[in-house]
């Protein structure tokens, strides 16, 4: 535990949570959660190999090499129902599957660290926490498909991780770990480390590999899935960091174990990157079946301020909007579709009331507009208009008609466009259309925004009767947009004013506010 | 363009490099990750360089470093300040801090001050969304920013 207190002080993001489950909200934090892949974050020190195998590290490996043929292995894991961390739900046994089956000289085994969604962590946390696990779980796919290579793409965004990972390459080479025979089972695996340069649709599996090979992280046609052709032109597995996080304690605990816990269609748990206008932020490792309810108002400690809580978005800039009524649906990747959303790599992000739910769309979609690889008309131009239409109406320039093209465009890039990014980034317009068309209407009917964000649709006012003329507001006003003589009732010059809101944060008699 | 003298020992040590990666092609992305560590951005004569070295024809490697956010071919301020746009950091008013930014050093996104001395940039989620707001300076992380703490921030890179 001294040595999981040291983690704890370099992963900076613990340490917040940490202090905040040590107040009352303590029992709400942990009681809900199952630590599978995060089972070693925080108690280990990642950095000594050995504490990873006092915890049973390697152990899963030696009894794949030593006492399961690789269909075995595959059989368990097809039987455990694990299917893919990294957004789409694949089931994990079966891709192995289909690699294993392809016949080849070189295969590749290629572990996504990408982790692009802006608003999750989860992957970072378990390459900085426990390295070893991904490590061992790549080596243990060579094992079942074949292959004696594994490559690690990871955000260049990830120093720390990068450096645990070079750390435990080495010191798994020491022990014998990776490299050639190991165990002395005539079994050769090795990794590398490649690292990708700030494009977030790399972390889409073929552009992943067209980056591998020094390219421009443009998308190809599926199929040929990687699992045929992929690296070099290799048959090539791609698993997302959490997923093989599972994969060792899957093979030492059995699937019997494992698919016992979650829903039908979804075993085992999701690590989230809780965030937004919650009082508990931080990761959470939850069985799937779980509440939105649950995670938000137990774990998460409910709103911030005492606010009322609008809205969580989860599955990042391809997911949707969930509302109050979606509340106690049962978290798993079926259902999140279902909604209008989708479980993503873990994001999930909860918004209260002061959150307009046109910026947020607008937020998401200036976030695909730069993304966009710009290879197929549908999404490179389509996505540019969608946003121009979302920014017409929260400047209030909006009609009734522009929500129907704002609809009407959504489907055609969901439809026609190349690769997921595409496919998926009109979800969060769609979702919050679905959701809030009052919200929408108000913008482009009674120009108004009920959240105060959208800048052009509010006015900062003093009301005369509360003013006592302090001259604080005035003083403050970057562009001296405020008149007014001392002791006398101030006035905001519309025109002038730049809707910072500093005036209002400094008026000690809530005379200012926003209309 | 003006050309740029690239320091004759930065350009050996590119070259060596190069060499490390066995003059590959595929590992393009690599050298130019090292490249922007020595020279600290990519400019026009450090891209042609690079082509020479692997092979590859410099429209190949302009593609490359122009595809990925995090090459760049422009200089960064001595004190490079960078603010999270990502969902957390969004959603609890980064916004608000970066406009703060932009007033106070009068430059947009993406631009250096005049004297070389601060650049502003917006980042995608560094993973301390716990931290939200977050903004970095260089290798420094502060965390939960307001607009008021701004000035501050500033002040500590100004003597
Ligand atoms: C635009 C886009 C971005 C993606 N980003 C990631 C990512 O950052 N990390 C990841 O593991 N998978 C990402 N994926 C999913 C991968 O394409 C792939 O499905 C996944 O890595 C497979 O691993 P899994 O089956 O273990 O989930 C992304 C997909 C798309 C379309
Ligand atoms: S959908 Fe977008 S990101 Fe995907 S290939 Fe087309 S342009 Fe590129
Ligand atoms: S909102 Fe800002 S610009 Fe407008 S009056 Fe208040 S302080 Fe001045
Ligand atoms: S969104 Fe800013 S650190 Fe994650």
């Amino acid at each position: 535990m001294v040595k999981g207190r040291q983690l704890n002080r370099l992963l900076f993001t613990d340490p917040e949570t940490k202090q905040k489950v040590s107040d009352s909200k303590e029992m709400g934090f942990y009681k809900k959660q199952i630590r599978i892949a995060l089972r070693n974050c925080g108690f280990i020190n990642p950095e000594n190999i050995e504490e990873y195998i006092a915890r049973d590290g390697y152990a899963a490996l030696g009894k794949a090499l030593s006492e399961m043929t690789p269909e075995e292995v595959i059989k368990e894991i097809i039987a455990s129902g694990l299917r893919g961390r990294g957004g789409g739900g694949f089931p994990t046994g079966l891709k192995w599957d289909i690699t294993r089956k392809v016949q080849a000289e070189q295969k590749y085994v290629v572990c996504n660290a990408d982790e692009g969604d802006p608003g999750a962590f989860m992957d970072r946390s378990i390459l900085e926490g426990d390295p070893h696990a991904v490590l061992e779980a790549m080596a243990i796919n060579g094992y079942c498909t074949g292959a004696s290579k594994g490559l690690i793409y990871i955000r260049a965004e990830y120093p720390l991780a990068i450096t645990r990972l070079k750390i435990a390459i080495n010191q798994a080479r020491e022990y014998g770990l990776l490299g050639n025979n190991i165990m002395g089972t005539g079994f050769d695996f090795d990794v590398e480390i490649r690292y990708g340069a700030g494009a977030f649709v790399c972390g889409e599996e073929t552009s992943l590999i067209h980056s591998m090979e020094g390219n421009r992280g443009e998308p190809t046609v599926k199929p040929p899935f990687p699992s045929e052709s992929g690296y070099k032109g290799m048959p090539t597995n791609v698993n997302n960091v959490e997923t093989y996080a599972n994969i060792p304690v899957i093979l030492l605990e059995g699937s019997a174990w494992f698919s016992s816990i979650g829903t039908e269609k979804s075993k085992g748990t999701k690590v989230f990157a809780l965030a937004g206008k919650v009082n508990n932020v931080g990761l959470i490792e939850v069985p799937m079946g779980i509440t939105l309810r649950e995670v938000i108002f137990e774990i998460g400690g409910g709103i911030k301020d005492g606010k009322k809580f609008k809205a969580v978005q989860t599955g990042g800039p391809s997911g949707g909007c969930l509302t109050e009524k979606h509340l106690d649906i049962p978290i798993d990747y079926d259902n999140l579709l279902a909604h209008g959303s989708m479980m993503g790599s873990g994001g999930m992000i909860v918004m209260d009331e002061d959150d307009c739910m046109v910026s947020m769309a607008k937020f998401y979609l200036e976030f695909t507009v730069e993304e966009s690889c710009g290879k197929c008309a549908p999404c490179r131009i389509g996505n540019k208009r969608l946003y121009e239409m979302l920014e017409t109406i929260s400047e209030g320039k909006g009609t009734e008609a522009d929500l129907t093209r704002l609809r009407n465009l959504a489907y055609v890039i969901k439809d026609t466009s190349l690769c997921g990014l595409g496919q998926t980034s009109p979800n969060p317009v769609l979702s919050t259309l679905e959701n809030f068309q009052d919200e929408y209407n108000e913008h482009v009917k009674d120009k108004k925004c009920r959240a105060g964000q959208c800048k052009s649709l509010m006015q900062y006012v003093i009301t005369e009767d509360l003013c006592v003329g302090c001259t604080l507001c005035s003083r403050v006003c970057p562009v001296d947009a405020i008149a007014g003589e001392k002791k006398q009732v101030h006035l905001i010059n519309q025109e002038l004013c730049i809707k910072c809101g500093a005036c209002m944060d400094k008026c000690k008699f809530k005379a200012i506010s926003i209309q | 363009m003006a050309n740029i003298k690239l320091p004759a020992h930065k350009v050996e040590e590119l070259k060596e490099v190069c060499k490390q990666f066995d003059h590959q092609g595929s590992e393009l992305i690599n050298v130019l990750h090292a490249a922007q560590g020595l020279f600290g951005y990519l400019p026009a004569e450090v891209q042609e360089l690079v082509a020479n070295e692997l092979n590859l024809p410099l429209a190949h490697v302009y593609g490359v470093v122009t595809f990925y956010s995090f090459f760049s071919m422009t200089p960064k301020g001595e004190f490079p300040i960078s603010i999270c746009m990502g969902t957390a950091c969004y959603v609890r008013g980064a916004e608000k801090v970066l406009d703060e930014f932009k007033r106070l050093l009068n430059v947009k996104v993406g631009e250096t001050t005049p004297d070389g001395k601060y650049s502003v940039s917006c980042l995608r989620c560094v993973g301390a969304c716990g931290l939200a707001p977050v903004v970095t300076v260089g290798e420094k992380v502060y965390g939960r920013v307001t607009a008021d703490d701004v000035k501050g921030i500033i002040a500590e890179y100004n003597s």
